[in-house]
């Protein structure tokens, strides 16, 4: 047994620098997507139509390919830090084990089909 | 049992903040599967916006929209006060105000915008 206090054993170790990780990805996300959701919100209100030719024409512009790409992706990633919080405060136990799981699949899921789908129109193979 | 007051002003936003953040993660469901359908060619994008386009749909997109101006501006109440203003009561009571009134007429004009007959031809 030894006879270093508790407070001992952590002095001087410091912390892992990791705590405010959440947090400041939270920060630098909310920033990014202030200009990203407004140019998504009105170059879609914008759309001439929503037939398909126009929206296929629209995602394959370069430009609009690349900004989508970074929406979907910021936009979940914000999503999934928000979600996680709101479970963490309201759900306990195992259930909320199983819904941080959950949420963090679905997050993905979303990302990456998102992402997927700009590319394939993107490269001309959705006809 | 009147200790404390239920409303508050900080407490109210900070609810609605969380609130429209989860319909627009419902939203962003939503723009994936339209995005998907639109990658899965002509058939898949017909088939999608024959659900999309449904009555229940429109009034979702006007809710995600106000959800969307609310938590803009709510958000960037939250990124000032990350740089230490406006925290004084009376300041985030009066910027509560501000936030509520400002997304409802960013609402207003996105719902007149996309929504108006004649602004577009669908």
């Amino acid at each position: 047994m030894s006879l270093r206090s508790p407070l001992g054993k952590v002095l001087g170790a410091g912390s892992a620098k990791e705590g405010v990780h959440h947090w400041w990805v939270q920060r630098l996300t909310s920033i990014a997507l202030v200009p990203l959701t407004i140019w998504f919100v009105v170059s879609l209100v914008s759309l001439p139509s929503f037939e398909h030719v126009t929206v296929l024409t629209w995602m394959a512009h370069t430009w609009t390919a690349l900004l989508l790409i970074l929406f979907v992706l910021v936009a979940t990633w914000h999503s999934q830090l928000g979600v996680r919080v709101v479970v963490e405060d309201y759900v306990h136990g195992g259930a909320k084990t199983l819904t941080l799981v959950l949420i963090t699949f679905i997050h993905a899921f979303v990302a990456a089909a998102g992402v997927f789908a700009v590319l394939k129109v993107a490269f001309g193979a959705a006809a | 049992m009147t200790v404390y007051r239920m409303f508050r002003y900080t407490l109210f936003t900070s609810f609605a903040n969380r609130l429209t953040g989860l319909a627009i993660s419902i939203g962003l469901l939503v723009l994936v599967y339209w995005l998907m359908a639109v990658a899965g060619g002509a058939g898949s994008y017909s088939r999608a916006l024959a659900i999309l386009a449904l009555p229940i749909f429109k009034v979702l997109y006007a809710g995600l929209l106000f959800a969307f101006s609310y938590h803009l501006v709510a958000g960037i109440r939250h990124l000032i006060w990350d740089t230490a203003h406006g925290m004084e009561r009376h300041q985030s009571q009066r910027s509560a105000w501000v936030v509520g009134a400002v997304s409802v007429l960013i609402t207003i004009a996105f719902i007149y915008w996309a929504f108006c007959p004649g602004a577009h031809q669908s």
